[in-house]
């Protein structure tokens, strides 16, 4: 089934896109051809070849350390949204997909602030909801929306513990091609999931990495050689209301 | 004893005033959604925040007040209250015509609408909403043959199961209905089992509010009689319904005071949340409970107008209720720090206020108006309504079959 979502993710999403598509099609199958050794130098550490679908022997991870993450600094956010055409806008009807959150316990008047986004979690409340289906966790832990079966019922907006869905509340314009988006659909973070499947990392670590922050580390939680795995294995990291059980993908360190 | 069924007449000026004022309503609030589903949900009030509005206040009640219309045929057929058996079939009625209007508000709220075969061909079976998208198609089907087994000869012999099946099927849906809220684990609000038996219990009351004020509208604009019996018995009912909503509302709220983590939603409904505390007080326990209860057991009850009064004031009652509960249960932020306080650009940690738009508001009055459309264009054209509801002829009722 995943297999089959995924197809709808990438390639078909765009109506009018059949001369496209071929082309994509084209482009990809060189890419491809000239890319295999790396695409197999891929499968074998963590990212995927076209057309192979998830695997659940991946399951793909944040940890964020709150003591690296900038006061006032929303490079994540920036990066986020321009490379999923998010507008950069914050009214209450616009989307937001990771946005910055400040917290001050009250009673010890400790701060933080953190990068707040989907979760990813293993069992998705989102996903329990979702009356078509729309809503589905891929095996590899990304947590997606199926833009072609998503009513905008919102009832996943309603689930969600951690206010990481957005509907898109208006016409849009200026996608980008690679990140389906459609007014009247809820959407949220993918991890960037056109970036991890050709084996990159999502925008927002990428940004906080080129600041020199490095508070964002994203990989395969089930590579026990992999740094986010060795470093929640070492270190406490705790999940946002863990108290829901719901063994979140993002992890927190320094909360 | 046969009760003669017959047609409302339906020729005089007032008829067609009326049902022309419906229609209209009706072409307003679909005109409205289809303003909404080209624009975009940028023209509601609603927002990433309050994601469910005015929409679903007027849909939710208008499910709930279906299975609740059915309840006064259930009384005759499941319990063998004969008095209650001329009402069956305008009961049947009631819960179609309020449940598609219902449905109609809630579809046509959709991010997209036009999506709505997804929504009847993709079926995630863990999720509450897809199993009540299967309870309201089967309660249409089977409140449909419930009708046919009061209405034609040929389905009489089928009349005590299906109407046993129905009843049932109604309880199963607005258990369905309340669970949508109370499988929500995210919100303060939510996340209580009690959702699915209070939902039920506002149904009943909701639903025979509503049978109450449309029974007797016809009565008296058609002059047909329609004695004491089925009104006070109807009226002291509707009451020991409102009591009881009154009670489950009463035992939430004192289990969240006594948690306390959730004393700061209660401190925000129960007193400092603007709106929310003026419409859980002043509509939903004053106008909802407390006045009619006072009309219902006094005197005043007595009287037709009280009663119609009373039956109307438990239903703004029911519409403050569903203000309270799914607005001000989003309008409370989500707890995502407990032992925080928390602040960022998508409102986390503050109240969330929301201003409904007019063609949120005007999409939910199609709603009402869809039903009222329905029932009243079903009554001039079949045999829904008994020529008499005297005293005389529901006493002959008493024991027979």
């Amino acid at each position: 089934m995943s297999e089959s979502k995924q197809e709808h993710l990438t390639g078909s999403e765009q109506p009018e896109s059949a001369g496209r598509r071929a082309f994509l099609g084209t482009s990809a199958a060189v890419a491809g051809a000239s890319l295999v050794p790396g695409v197999i130098l891929y499968s074998a550490a963590q990212g995927r070849a076209p057309g192979e679908p998830a695997s659940s022997a991946v399951r793909w991870g944040m940890l964020i350390d709150t003591a690296k993450c900038g006061d006032g600094c929303s490079d994540c956010v920036t990066a986020c949204h321009d490379e999923n055409g998010v507008a950069h806008k914050t009214g209450p009807q616009d989307p937001q997909w990771i946005r910055k959150v400040d917290i001050r316990n009250l009673q010890t008047g400790a701060r933080h602030s953190l990068p707040m986004l989907c979760q990813h979690c293993e069992h998705p409340p989102c996903v329990d909801v979702c009356p078509t289906g729309a809503s589905m966790k891929r095996a590899d832990g990304i947590v997606l929306v199926d833009r072609h079966i998503c009513i905008g019922c919102r009832y996943c907006m309603m689930a969600c513990p951690y206010k990481a869905r957005s509907l898109v509340h208006e016409p849009l314009t200026d996608q980008n091609p690679e990140v389906p988006r459609g007014m009247g659909c809820v959407e949220s973070c993918t991890f960037c999931v056109q970036r991890v499947d050709r084996n990159e990392t999502p925008a927002c670590v990428e940004a906080c990495n080129a600041q020199g922050h490095n508070a964002m580390l994203f990989g395969n939680l089930n590579d026990p050689e992999s740094e986010i795995a060795r470093t929640v294995k070492t270190y406490a990291t705790t999940e946002v209301r863990a108290d829901l059980n719901l063994n979140t993908g993002v992890r927190y360190q320094g909360i | 004893m046969n009760i003669a069924f017959r047609e409302i007449e339906g020729r005089s000026a007032g008829f067609w005033l009326f049902f022309a004022a419906l229609g209209l309503l009706a072409l307003i609030g679909v005109s409205s959604a289809l303003y909404m589903e080209h624009h975009g949900h940028i023209v509601t009030g609603m927002d990433n925040q309050i994601v469910w509005g005015m929409p679903h206040v007027f849909a939710v009640f208008l499910i709930v007040a279906a299975s609740g219309a059915l309840n006064v045929a259930s009384i005759g057929t499941v319990f063998g209250k004969t008095p209650y058996k001329p009402l069956n079939r305008l009961s049947g009625l009631l819960a179609i015509a309020l449940l598609a209007g219902g449905l109609m508000v809630l579809v046509l709220d959709l991010g997209r609408a036009d999506r709505l075969i997804v929504a009847m061909t993709y079926y995630n079976f863990k999720s509450i909403f897809a199993w009540n998208v299967i309870l309201y198609n089967g309660f249409f089907a089977i409140v449909i043959a419930y009708l046919w087994t009061m209405m034609d000869r040929a389905g009489g012999a089928w009349y005590q199961a299906v109407g046993l099946f129905a009843f049932v099927w109604r309880l199963v849906l607005t258990t369905g209905t309340g669970a949508i809220f109370g499988f929500l684990v995210a919100r303060e609000a939510y996340d209580a089992a009690l959702y699915a038996p209070m939902f039920i219990v506002f149904s009943f009351n909701y639903g025979l509010a509503v049978f109450l004020l449309v029974l007797m509208g016809f009565y008296k604009w058609t002059d047909r009689p329609l004695g004491d019996m089925v009104v006070l018995r109807l009226k002291n009912l509707l009451g020991v319904f409102i009591a009881a909503s009154f009670y489950f509302v009463f035992v939430y709220h004192i289990t969240n005071l006594y948690f306390t983590k959730h004393h700061g939603l209660e401190a925000f409904i129960l007193t400092s949340g603007g709106i929310h505390t003026a419409l859980f007080w002043v509509g939903q326990m004053l106008l909802g409970y407390a006045l009619p209860l006072a009309i219902l057991y006094s005197n005043l009850g007595n009287s037709r107008a009280w009663i119609a009064l009373a039956s109307a004031l438990a239903i703004v009652g029911g519409l403050a209720q569903m203000y309270v509960t799914i607005i001000g249960g989003q309008a409370w932020p989500i707890e995502l720090f407990p032992g925080y306080a928390v602040s960022s650009s998508f409102y986390d940690g503050v109240v969330h206020s929301y201003s409904p738009s007019g063609v949120e508001i005007l999409l939910g009055i199609g709603g009402v108006a869809v039903a009222l459309l329905l029932t009243t264009f079903a009554v001039k054209v079949l045999r829904f309504l008994p020529e008499r509801l005297d005293d005389e002829t529901v006493a002959a009722l008493h024991g027979a079959k």
